[in-house]
Parts: structure tokens; sequence; C-alpha cells
């Protein structure tokens, strides 16, 4: 058993971050400078980060896998960034926020924590505005905001439909910044392989240079992960293609407990899959849903004429046409949580009203008809023209004049490293950031919130809760990279790497990927249940033993080998896959993106049973390399300020 | 609707390392779906070629959606292929013809050397934004968001130029592959904001320097960098950065 | 200002400033030139003027100046660019599609347009210059426009070497302003469409009056 201590500061939920920061401990400018920081990771989190420590005086060391840290998936958030600066004068508060944040996560988030990143909302938009970031302008010259899924306010800063990008660029321009004064060392197209322990403290990691084949070690006082989430387990997903788990699960079977791998947030609006080549799924930001109205066909002959191209959507008459979220949720409608959205819409497919022409039948119509009647196809451009644009390109319809197509896809996991109120993992030294953590978003994330996590983490809160940590850290001399702890790990790293490329098997690593997908998108997906959770966890076991099996790599381990590369990931969503299978199983209520048929009202909302299970599950890795297990361990979430209530998107309250 | 196939031979540059003198390699590839995306196609390749035991092609690529600006081909004397306004993870096959032979090559230009195959060395890129690319402000201490109102069509025109990908379709576009409408991009970007402008002729200056230092070639206006990026750069920035570069050299 | 002039923007500076001053010049010639067209007197006047006036007697060693810098800077330019490709070039490369072809050419319409310019001063401004140019009876001043017409009656060839000069200004000019303009940033979205206009009437006019003239003596007076 692990012990799971928090370290929630003492005193009011508004008070805490500020009694911490008093009474933290601070390391000085001249040891700083003494002081090592490996930061994995260049998305808003890790370059954030990175850049804000070195900015204060320490050395980062900053890895990446892509081939500049611009690339990091964090460029690809659309729709905007949360921030309580009631800036619309609509009632917008600091704990409005931390209330939609903590409801929206169906109360399975951290108060404190959340209250923080609420609290230190405002100072991340001053942040980017002083860097540069092109917000979106009213004409008076002031920041523009508009509403988003979930909450009753405009509070979404936004930049087109490419936030997440102009967000990154000040990121990776403040990071290159320090680049340049050598306070920061930058290691792209390098991969993390596995973290290396001194001390029962994380003291470096072995990395693999991804154009030479070449392993490395690093040493640093301490470690932060800012590697994202492992969405790709599903193989389709709206993540990058490059985007993996690796990194965070290395740390778990070296000790880190992982939090609620099963809270998966599948997101409403992607393009619905076309083929069976398909190698990841698009998405269309949710900012859409504020003027685009959801339906599907009342009538199932409707939606199979569509279906089968003999009819077009634009052909159902208004009142052929069920909006079934306006219907469900008249508070909210197409406003609703991305969960809520996702499952209204699978419910409508499974049911057989689904419009796309995919063997699933899976898709419903998105209409800006009704927006462009009433605002204007110029007022639609100048919001949405870029998203549209690449609609069509991929799709070929032209959003202005036929509904576009939307179907739910795997979008952001709210599961990672378990942290406690300082982003340290259960391993001390190891710090996690950004999505790779599991602190704010509990069973479920509100919109626009990825992007106000990520740099609250790595801008905000890890400076800060980082030298409480290293504060006592500053005599320990840099460990030379020939202690034996770190030739260990890099001789088992070689061993894995050698025993992978030894294998010569049948298929490619895309071949399992896929296999592994379609096991986790129909059993340990939108809908979960108890027998396809252990048959899935079954179907895991067997899929990853043949994995191992019959996996072939051409090439050798010298050089670029794009292969291997996939194969040390999926070798590793393999194991992940059957504990998130595990975590869903023993999970036996519905509670934000994690949704069990059997724990449902009789009007098929979600049932959350707190009496049993408002905790975050902490699973620790007992395995041995060739059996995998894991012990369930419990951090009970108190709710001292805040009153827990039954998520209801029917009223808007 | 999403059912129909073509039949495409595709002339690809296989090239082992920066020292290998690399070549074309012909291969056929039968019953590619037009709705796929060229990567997907790639993917198809690189499946049947790992089949027959033999070296995928390796190429760059990550997000698939068009905004990371990883994915770097010149497919049949284009950059990102033959549209307009996208990159080549969004170009689809529904633009090629059954029967078609695709010539694949990867970005051509001194400073961005071939690493293997279609995947290229664009650090320069980076070394440009390192040596000014940026607002010099550290983490906190920034004013009120809206303390400096900015006139939406500035922040507009801004974002204009901040919309750069970093691809390098520019420079590989470019006939003497020169980088400026990338570092034109940054420049303008940062100084039309005022925050951005207090260090404007120091950014000009250090990021031109280091461009010049890299092995990228002049400009001569043939504007061939903005009909072929991805995010429809306007070379009116290039225009911007003479001009920003000219006033800190010229006005004392 | 070292720094600033071996700057690739520092070289394009002077460039431009130096192919502003050369666009200027050739107004005034191509205005003399068409005297040729209204008769020997004005063009006589004309030139003789031109020959004597103070003003241009200064100018005459800038103006060879800003043939030198643009001529010199060119070369410079085109060198540096040289090898920028890397070990291996394109394939295929769909230039048509992405550029004008003036604007990818401006070195060859450069070298095309200097050589005639040697031809052209061996012609004219030599023998004005440094004898073997007909003389007015009665004055001292050069029978100009007898030198002009007579060798353009004398040589189709000449006159199609000239109109292949004036070909290659035009093409040459067609890139010029706006590409100037470009590179003192004096332009945007819309400053750049003007500029392209005014630029493409100005090498119309400018390759109609240096192209034309010869034919003209040549096949109808």
């Amino acid at each position: 058993m692990i012990k799971l201590d928090a370290k929630i500061p003492q005193g009011r939920l508004a008070e805490k971050w500020t009694n911490y920061k008093e009474s933290q401990a601070l390391v000085s400018p001249a040891n700083k400078r003494k002081l090592d920081i490996i930061v994995v990771g260049t998305g808003l989190a890790g370059a954030s980060a990175a850049a804000s420590l070195a900015e204060m005086g320490f050395n980062v060391k900053v890895f990446c896998y892509q081939d500049s840290p611009r690339r990091a998936h964090s460029v690809a958030a659309q729709g905007g960034i949360n921030a309580a600066k009631n800036y619309q004068n609509d009632g917008d508060s600091i704990w409005r926020l931390y209330y939609d944040t903590i409801k929206g996560g169906d109360y399975r988030s951290r108060e404190a924590n959340v209250y923080r990143l609420a609290e230190v909302s405002v100072n991340i938009i001053d942040q980017a505005v002083a860097q540069g970031v092109p917000f979106a302008r009213e004409y008076g010259g002031l920041l523009a905001n508009r509403s988003f899924g979930g909450v009753l306010v405009s509070r979404t800063f936004y930049a087109r439909g490419q936030t997440g990008q102009q967000l990154l660029l000040g990121a990776y321009q403040a990071l290159m910044r320090q680049v340049n004064t050598g306070k920061i060392k930058l290691y792209p197209r390098t991969e993390m392989m596995d973290l290396v322990i001194i001390d029962g403290r994380a003291r470096g990691i072995i990395t693999r240079n991804l154009i030479t084949g070449k392993i490395e070690r690093h040493f640093g006082h301490a470690v932060v992960l800012a590697t994202g989430g492992y969405g790709n387990v599903y193989f389709l997903s709206t993540n990058a293609m490059g985007s993996n788990g690796s990194a965070v699960w290395k740390a778990h079977k070296r000790g880190a407990a992982f939090a609620n791998p099963a809270f998966v947030q599948i997101h409403p609006t992607a393009i619905p899959q076309h083929g069976p080549y398909q190698s990841k799924l698009t998405l269309m930001s949710e900012s859409l849903r504020n003027d685009g109205r959801i339906w599907v066909p009342k009538k199932l002959e409707d939606a199979e004429a569509i279906r089968e191209g003999r009819k077009r959507p634009e052909d159902i008459p208004d009142e052929d046409r069920d909006f079934y979220l306006e219907r469900m949720y008249p508070a909210y409608g197409n406003l609703v949580p991305r969960d809520v959205a996702a499952r209204a819409a699978k419910k409508m497919c499974d049911a057989g009203y689904g419009i796309e022409n995919n063997p699933t039948k899976e898709g419903v119509f998105l209409d800006f008809k009704y927006a462009i009647e009433r605002l204007g196809k110029k007022v639609i451009e100048e919001r949405y023209g870029n998203l549209f644009e690449m609609y069509e390109k991929i799709t070929g319809d032209n959003p202005y004049e036929t509904p576009m197509k939307i179907y739910p896809a795997v979008h952001y996991t709210m599961g990672g490293l378990w942290v406690d109120y300082e982003l340290m993992s259960t391993i001390p030294g190891l710090f996690v950031i950004g999505e790779a953590n599991f602190s704010d978003h509990g069973a479920n994330r509100l919109g626009a919130s990825a992007l106000m996590q990520g740099l609250a983490d790595g801008y905000f809160i890890l400076p800060y809760t980082i030298q409480n940590y290293l504060a006592d850290q500053i005599n320990v001399e840099p460990i030379p990279t020939d202690h034996p702890e770190f030739e260990k790990v890099e001789k088992e790293v070689q061993d894995h790497i050698n025993h992978l490329m030894n294998i010569n098997g049948k298929y490619s690593v895309d071949h399992f990927h896929r296999e592994l997908g379609k096991i986790m998108w129909n059993k340990v997906g939108i809908a979960r249940n108890a027998n396809g959770l252990k048959e899935a966890i079954e179907e895991i076991r067997a899929l990853r033993e043949e994995f191992w099996k019959n996996v072939r790599i051409p090439g050798s381990a010298d050089g670029i080998n794009v292969e291997l590369e996939k194969a040390n990931r999926v070798a590793d969503f393999f194991e992940l896959a059957e504990l998130m299978a595990i975590d869903a199983l023993h999970r036996e209520e519905s509670c934000g993106g994690h949704f069990r048929e059997e724990y449902q009202t009789e009007e098929g909302e979600p049932l959350r049973r707190d009496d049993q299970f408002m905790y975050v599950a902490a699973w620790e890795y007992k395995g041995d390399g060739n059996k995998h297990e894991w012990e369930l361990n419990k951090e009970p979430l108190i709710y001292e300020e805040t009153e827990v209530k039954v998520r209801n998107y029917k009223v808007a309250k | 609707m999403a059912n129909k196939t073509i039949n495409i031979k595709l002339r690809v540059w296989r090239q082992n390392g920066p020292s290998d003198k690399g070549h074309f390699e012909t291969y056929e590839l039968n019953d590619v779906p037009t709705a796929a995306s060229f990567l997907e196609m790639m993917d198809l390749l690189n499946e049947k070629l790992i089949n027959e035991g033999k070296d995928p092609v390796a190429f760059d690529h990550d997000c698939r959606e068009g905004i990371c600006g990883a994915c770097s081909m010149y497919i049949n004397g284009r950059a990102h292929g033959p549209d307009t306004g996208i990159t080549t993870c969004q170009l689809h096959m529904r633009l090629f013809k059954d029967g078609e032979t695709i010539t694949v090559e990867p970005w051509r230009a001194k400073a961005f050397p071939v690493i293997k195959d279609l995947m290229v060395d664009r650090s320069a890129l980076d070394e440009i934004i390192k040596a000014g690319g940026y607002i010099s402000v550290n983490t906190g201490g920034a004013p009120d968001a809206n303390t400096i109102p900015i006139p939406k069509d500035v922040a507009e025109r801004a974002f204009d130029a901040a919309n750069c990908i970093g691809c390098g379709a520019c420079v590989a576009t470019c006939k003497n592959h020169s980088a400026m409408l990338f570092v034109a991009a940054k420049v303008s970007h940062l100084a039309l904001l005022p925050q951005g402008q207090v260090e404007a002729e120091r950014r000009a200056k250090a990021m031109i320097a280091k461009m010049d230092e890299l092995g990228f070639g002049t400009c001569s206006n043939t504007g061939a960098c903005e009909v072929e990026c991805p995010k429809g750069i306007s070379i009116s920035f290039i225009a911007k950065l003479n001009r920003e570069y000219l006033k800190a050299n010229l006005i004392p | 200002m070292a720094g600033f002039l071996s700057s690739s923007i520092g070289k394009k500076f002077l460039m431009s400033l130096s192919g502003l001053f050369l666009i200027l010049f050739l107004a005034v010639h191509a205005t003399l030139n068409s005297l040729l067209l209204v008769g020997p007197e004005a063009y006589n006047e004309a030139a003789n003027f031109m020959a004597t006036n103070p003003f241009i007697k200064v100018m005459e060693p800038i103006l060879a100046l800003g043939f030198i810098i643009h001529i010199v800077y060119a070369l410079i330019l085109e060198v540096s660019n040289m090898g920028k490709v890397g070990p291996v070039g394109y394939k295929m490369a769909k230039r048509s599609h992405q550029s004008t072809w003036s604007s990818r050419n401006m070195i060859y319409l450069g070298l095309i347009i200097l050589t005639f310019l040697v031809i052209h001063l061996a012609n004219f401004f030599w023998k004005v210059k440094f004898g073997g140019a007909p003389e007015i009876e009665g004055t001292n001043m050069h029978d100009t426009y007898k030198l002009v017409t007579d060798l353009f009656k004398s040589s189709l060839i000449i006159d199609i070497i000239y109109l292949i000069g004036a070909i290659a200004l035009g093409l040459h000019l067609h890139h010029a302003l706006w590409s100037a303009f470009q590179t003192l940033g004096w332009s945007n979205d819309r400053w750049r469409k003007i500029w392209s206009v005014i630029g493409d009437i100005y090498a119309i006019v400018i390759a109609m009056i240096f192209g034309l003239i010869p034919l003209y003596f040549y096949f109808i007076n």
C-alpha cells in the first residue's frame, strides 16, 4: 500500500494556495543555479514549466519526441481557454469557474486543486497577452469571450479556432528564449524510455535518440513529466500520431500510482470515421456547438435514406428533424457537457438514427443553417471559417450548404499519474503536470479547460511547488550517470528493445494497435458494462501475448526506426489498456466520462454512487514483468465547502 | 459515397541517411480509397513494405490535422501537394486520378538536410526563433490582459502572421530557399502588437542575422512562398519585415 | 552600416534603390527617344541639351554608378543563392504555378539587357563621346538623329537586337517596380496591387517605345 498524502494546505478553500505559498520553502537564486531539472514534453505544460523554471535560474533539460518543441499536440487545441476574468460582467468569478469545473468533473476531483486552478486562471490570460498571443478582440480593443459547453457564462478566451496553437507558440517562444540564454538545453527527436530512481527519489531518465538510436542517460535533481494523455490507446483518437503514454507508464511501473485510468473523455464533435485504413480522427471544435444545432432524422427510414445517399440532409424538413439535445436537455441544449453530448449521440445511433455511411452507421448532423439565417453567412464565416474550410478539405462537403457530420471520438484522458497538491507523484522528485496527471478534471473535463490546466501547472503552480521539494536538495551534487542505477535501467531499456527487435513475427505494429483500439472502443468506450469489461481484459491479455510473439519490426535499432518507436509505445498501451479496463470494472457507478450501463437512472442518466465511490482510485503496480497486477489505493474526496449535487443539465442551475 | 478506389504509382525519394546519395524508387499501390488522406495512403504503402520485409518510407507527421507543421512532402512538384491552403496531412486522395504516377520528394534546401527518405532537419527554423522570435517577458508580473486595448483589425492582422506553423514549405518552394516568409511572419506578428513593439528592432536584426548565417538564400520577391504556404501567409508581411529591418538599421 | 549592407536585406536594399533610379532614367531616355518620331530638329536639340546640360553631366557618373551597383549586387546575390537548394534539386517542380516567369529569371533578363547595353553603348554613346558620329553642318553639334536613324535603317538584324533588348527590358520591368517597393517595405496587400499595375503599364510603354522605334525606321520611315 502506498500512503496517499495529498498535502492539502490548511485554511479555507479560497486561502489554501495563498497559505501554501506563504509557508512553502524557496530556493535562493544562488542555489537555483546548482539544480538541474528534467522536463519531458513540450506541450503547454512542459514548455511553460521549462521556460518559467529557466527564467527563475534553474538548469533545465527539455525533451520531446517531435523535431521541434512547437509541434507538441497542444498546438491542435481549437476552441479556447477558460479564465475567471469576468470581463463580460455576466456573473463569473473564481468560485463559479471552480464550481463549474468540480461539477463538470462529476465530483471526482480534488477540491483544493481545482480551486487553485480557477484562481490562477486569470494570470494565464495576462501572461499570454504579454507574450503576444493574438486573442480575439472586440472593436473597442478589449478581449472577446465566448461560452462553452457546460457553463452559463462567457469566459472562454480564443484565437480563432487555433487557441492551442497560439498559446503553445507563446510558451514555445518563451522556451526558445531560455534556450538562447543557455538555461535550457533542448533535446528534440528524443524519447524518454525509462525513469531512474536512486535512493527512492526520481533522479534521471534514459532516452533514445530517434535519429541515431543511441540510448542516453540524463541526470536531474527532479524530473517533470509533461507528456500528455494516453488517448491513443484507442488507436483512433483526436491525439497526434505520436502521442503516447509510455513516459507515465514507465514511471508507473517504477512506483508512481496511476489514478482513475478509466476516465476518458469522448469528444462529441469529431468527423465520423470513414474507413478501416483511417489513421486518426479530426476534431471539429466544440465551439461549433455554440451556433450549430445537432440533429438526426426523426424517422428511421429518413436516416437510412441519408446513409444510402438516396436523400440529402437538406431534404429533411424541420418538423422531421430531431434536435435531440435540445429536446432532452432544454436548459443547456446543444451546450451540454461533452460526456452528455457524446452519450446522447451514441444513444441515437444505437437506435438506428445514425446518418453516416460507415460500418457502424455512426454519425449525427451539426447544422449551421439556422445560425446562418439568424446571423448571416459573414458572421459564421468570421467565427468558424477556417474550421469549415478544414472540414471541406477532409470530407469534400461544404458546411455552409449541407450540415456537418459529426460523431464522438476519444479526445482527452482525465486519468493520469496520481499527484498531490504539489503536483508530485508518489515517487519523490517526480512531478507530473498537464494532461499527464489526474488532478483537476475529475471524471470529465469541461471544454477550454485543458489549456487552462496545462498552463496553470506550467507557469504558476509547478514553479512554486517544485521549490518546496528542491529546497533541501541544494547540497545534492549531480549524480554521475555511471551510477549503477543508471546502468541497470539503461540495460533494461536495451533488453526491452532487443526483445522487440528479435520477435520477427508476421504483423505490423499498427495491426495490433488497431485491434487493441477496437476492443477498447467497443468495450471500454462511451458506455461500459461488467461483462464487456471482463471480456475486454481477457481479449487485451490475449492480444498482448500475440503481440509479443508476432509483431514484426523491420530494420535495426541503430538509427531511425519508426516501427520500433511505435512498438515501444504500443507495448505500453497494452498494459495501460488492461489497467483502464480493470479500473472501469471496479468503479461500479456512472460518473462523467465513465458510464456504466448497469448504473443509470430510469431516465437513462448516469447514476453516481457517492457513498461508495467518492474517491480517487490510485493503482499501484505490483507486476513482475511477466504478469501484470495492480493494487487499489483510495484517496477519499472530501468536499469541505462544496455542496455535492447530482449533475443535471435539464435545468439551469 | 466513400467507397471509390484508385490504383496509383508512387515515385518516392529514398535516402538512407544524410551522406547517402539517394534515389527514386517506384511502387505500385492498388485499391487506394479516394477518401483516404495522402498520409493514410503512405501508411498503406508502408504496411505493404513491412509485410514484404522491406524498410518503410520515413516521413515526418504528427497531428494529422494541419496544425503541427510536421508533415513536409513535395508532391508532384508542389509543397504539400496539388491543393492550396493545406498541409500534406490534409491532402486527400480524391484529388488524384486512377493510374496516375505521383512523385514524392523531400523538402529540398541546403538549410534542411535530408535525415532519411522524406524526413528533413528543420531545426534551422527553431534557431531563428531562438535568436529573437519572442517577447522578452518572464512569467508573472504581466499587467492585466485588458490594460492595453488593441484594435480588432490589428489583432486579426497579428493573428494572420502568427498563423505560421513552421512547416518550411516556403523555404522548400522558394527558388532561393529563403526563409523570409517564415521570419516575416514572426517579426510581423510581434511587431504589430504593442507588447512586441518594445523590442521590434532588436528582434528584426537578430532574426535576420541568424537567417543569413544558417544557409538560407535571399528573397527575390517571386512570391512562390505565399502560394504554397498552407496557412496563406501573405508576402505583405515580408514588406513589413523589410520595413522593420530598414527602420532598425537606418533610422538612428 | 557595414553590417547592414552585408546583410541579405541590405544588399537587396541597394538593388531596389539602384533599380528605382534606373527606372527613372528609363523614363527620361524613353521620352527623348520618342522625339525621334517628331523629327530631326527636335531630337537633335534635345540630344544636344542632354549632352551639354551641367546637371546631366553630373548625373552621368551617378547613372553609371547606378548601373554598376545594380549589376554588381545582382551578381553578388545570385552567386550567394547558388547551392542553397542543397546537394540535390527537385525532380519535379511546378514553378509556373507558384510564380511568374519574369520573377524567376530576373538575372537572365538582366544579363540579356547588359549584353544589349554594351552593343547599344558601342553604337551610340561611344561614337558621340569619342568620335565617329556625324555632325550637323555649320555647327559643332552631333547629328544624333542621323546617327540613330541610319543605324536603324541599315540593318534588320540590329533592329531585331533592339527589339529583343526591349522585350527583355519589359519583362525585367514587369517584376521590377513592385519588387523594389516590396524590398523597401513600401508595400502591403493593397499597394502591392497598385505597384504591380503601374509597373506593368510602365513596362509595356517602355518596351514599346524602345522596341518599336527601330522597326518604325526600318519599315516605315
